[in-house]
């Protein structure tokens, strides 16, 4: 069984927390001490960027971490090779990659490269389901699991074409815009219900988790986990535990706070 | 989508799937446009008793060999761009849209845009690179007599790469109510095809001005190559015709160093701003800042149709250097009272060089956009 189907198994009913932290983010060695971080603070799945120069999916806050993790000279060869240390670590915890096509078609062997680093999955920022296919063949021969976005306006249609490309989970939008924008939690029942419909993988909220009761009404509507990203970098950047600031938010999708 | 938006390999639209409704309402409303006379007899009319069209196509009586100029200078607004906001412009109002943002480089698109917003009554927000605010004062200052707000861009290079970062994100929040009006036939789907139709109006006319003028098709059209707009508006209508299609891109202070624009002469392929096509970039696909003279030209990118035109061998892309184009801006002020815009200088300078190896070559040079807005940076590089 792959990882992140592992993952959902052993959680049962418990909402999935998964952190995201951008690679080399400020530089190497601090960037693997917080991806630990992460793991000890209770993260299920960990969710990595791949900093690029133009960031057009992400607010200030990613873009910020991915401009000096490329100021420190981070490589993507270096980000790899953080992936791959991370893996020997912790066997057990999926990582996926964040990134941009530009990232990706620049290296040739990427999905391998990926692949043997031991990523589980790799969502592209800017290949939405219309430009996917080619991507996902690539990494269905590596196996690599796709991961695609699914937005609260996206037509039933592409919810169900992104059903089909996906792999390892359905990553949520339900508000239009970037990275890190949303000031509180809202979130969709209606496209969790429609990806349901669709056959998509297991829906998980990504945008506008910075507490906990963003993650409660995540699950509330019928997440199995979330992604918190632009907080967490931010918490980080301002030298706050990474540990602790993880572990508040993870307490959040247990059973008997999701129903609260 | 309709339509596959790409140009051989090239093209495609490479956006987050948030923003992928918002293009498919601009490729619906856009094909509809095309098929409705009303739509075309609105903009005509506009093109002709407001921006100016058609423009006049100029034969060099000083200058060395026979060069013609399409003069896109003196188009309402200054430059080509004027051609395509209206179109874009219209066709926001037909999707019910309130708000228009932009990119601009140059300040040129920023110009225009704001002109589309102050006649058809849009709110208009313009981004612009911080150091691009800082060399183009003037620009930005017409921008805000014609009520748009320019909002400086401080990440990355500061140029015109950034500000269409800023563009795209205001766009993935905003897109219900407004419309990204994108400056160059570059983008996603379905900007680059429709930028290309709204200017090809330069090379209709131009075609059947020589044709009028010369008694036959030119030899060679020559454009500059920033994003492309110019250069595909001025090539479409020759593309089936055995004439010569060259680019001239912005080969900055030189080809061999690392201070130029010349992305499909010096770039590789790769994913940048929703599209396939040329980058200027390093062997991770970090994108590197492009540089040249001119803001206009000093984008790492290049318009996905052009990256196909210069794969299929159709068309030829040259570099013209910073010294280059000043020379050519000189000598188009001294020979013929012209001052052009340090874009179409680059044009103009490979013209010059194609004049002087052929001196019986009818040479067609779009001549984009008028050199006021660069008048006190020449000063300064003249002194």
């Amino acid at each position: 069984m792959n990882r992140y189907a592992a993952m959902f198994e052993r959680l049962g009913d418990e909402g999935a927390f998964g952190a995201f932290l951008m690679l080399g983010d400020p530089d190497l060695e601090t960037s693997a001490a917080l991806l630990d971080a992460a793991v000890a603070g209770g993260a299920d799945m960990v969710e990595v960027g791949i900093p690029f120069s133009d960031p057009v999916a992400d607010g200030p806050v990613i873009q910020a971490a991915a401009q000096r993790a490329l100021a420190a000279g981070v490589r993507v060869g270096d980000c790899l090779d953080l992936i791959a240390r991370f893996r020997a670590r912790h066997s057990e915890v999926p990582i996926g990659i964040l990134t941009y096509a530009n990232i990706v078609v620049a290296r040739a062997g990427f999905m391998r490269d990926a692949a043997d680093a031991g990523a589980d999955s790799l969502l592209i920022a800017d290949v939405p389901a219309f430009e996917a296919e080619p991507f996902v063949n690539a990494m269905e021969q590596t196996g690599i699991e796709s991961v695609l976005i699914a937005a609260a306006n996206t037509p039933f249609a592409t919810l169900q074409r992104i059903a089909g490309l996906s792999r390892a989970y359905t990553y949520c939008v339900s508000r239009v815009g970037i990275t890190g924008t949303h000031a509180s939690g809202e979130f969709d029942a209606g496209l969790v219900e429609r990806l349901a419909r669709a056959g998509a993988p297991p829906p998980i909220f990504g945008f506008g988790i910075s507490r906990p009761e963003h993650v409660r009404a995540a699950l509330a509507a019928g997440g199995k986990g979330v992604i918190c990203g632009s907080a967490i970098v931010d918490w980080a950047a301002r030298g706050g535990d990474v540990a602790a600031f993880v572990r508040s938010l993870k307490a959040a999708t247990r059973n008997d706070s999701a129903t609260q | 989508m309709r339509l596959s938006g790409r140009f051989g390999r090239f093209g495609g639209c490479y956006v987050p799937e948030i923003l992928v409704p918002a293009l498919e309402q601009l490729e619906a409303a856009f094909l509809d446009a095309q098929a409705d006379p009303s739509f075309a007899a609105e903009l005509n009319g506009l093109l002709a008793n407001y921006a100016g069209r058609p423009t006049p196509l100029t034969r060099c009586r000083n200058l060395p060999g026979n060069i013609y100029l399409k003069r896109e200078d003196l188009l309402h607004g200054g430059a080509h761009k004027t051609n395509q906001v209206l179109g874009q412009g219209l066709l926001a109002k037909r999707m019910g849209k309130t708000r228009l943002i932009a990119e601009t480089g140059a300040g040129q698109h920023g110009v225009a845009t704001a002109i589309a917003g102050a006649l058809l009554g849009f709110e208009t927000v313009i981004y612009m690179g911080a150091e691009d605010v800082e060399r183009q004062q003037l620009n930005v200052f017409r921008m805000q007599l014609m009520g748009a707000r320019v909002v400086p861009v401080d990440s990355g290079g500061r140029t015109l790469k950034d500000a269409i970062n800023e563009a795209l994100r205001d766009w993935s929040a905003s897109f219900e109510t407004t419309h990204y009006l994108l400056g160059t036939a570059a983008g996603p789907h379905p900007f680059p095809t429709m930028v290309r139709e709204f200017q090809r109006v330069i090379g209709r006319e131009a075609r059947a001005q020589m044709v009028e003028q010369l008694g036959r098709l030119p030899d060679a059209v020559v454009a500059c190559v920033g994003g492309g707009s110019n250069a595909i508006g001025l090539f479409a209508d020759f593309l089936d015709d055995d004439v010569r299609l060259i680019g001239v891109e912005a080969a900055g202070t030189g080809l061999a160093g690392d201070q130029h624009g010349a992305t499909l002469l010096r770039g590789t392929t790769g994913i940048l701003h929703g599209a396939e096509t040329y980058i200027l970039q390093d062997s991770d696909g970090q994108v590197a800042d492009s540089w040249s003279v001119s803001a206009g030209l000093d984008y790492p990118a290049v318009g996905p149709e052009h990256a196909h035109l210069k794969d299929s061998g159709r068309a030829d892309y040259v570099g013209a250097t910073d010294a280059e184009a000043l020379a050519a801006f000189k000598a188009l002020a001294e020979r013929e009272g012209i001052l052009c815009a340090f874009e179409s200088a680059h044009a103009l300078a490979h013209a010059l060089k194609l004049a002087e190896a052929e001196p019986d070559s009818n040479i067609l040079v779009g001549l984009s956009g008028r050199g006021d807005k660069d008048v006190q940076q020449a000063q300064a590089l003249f002194a």
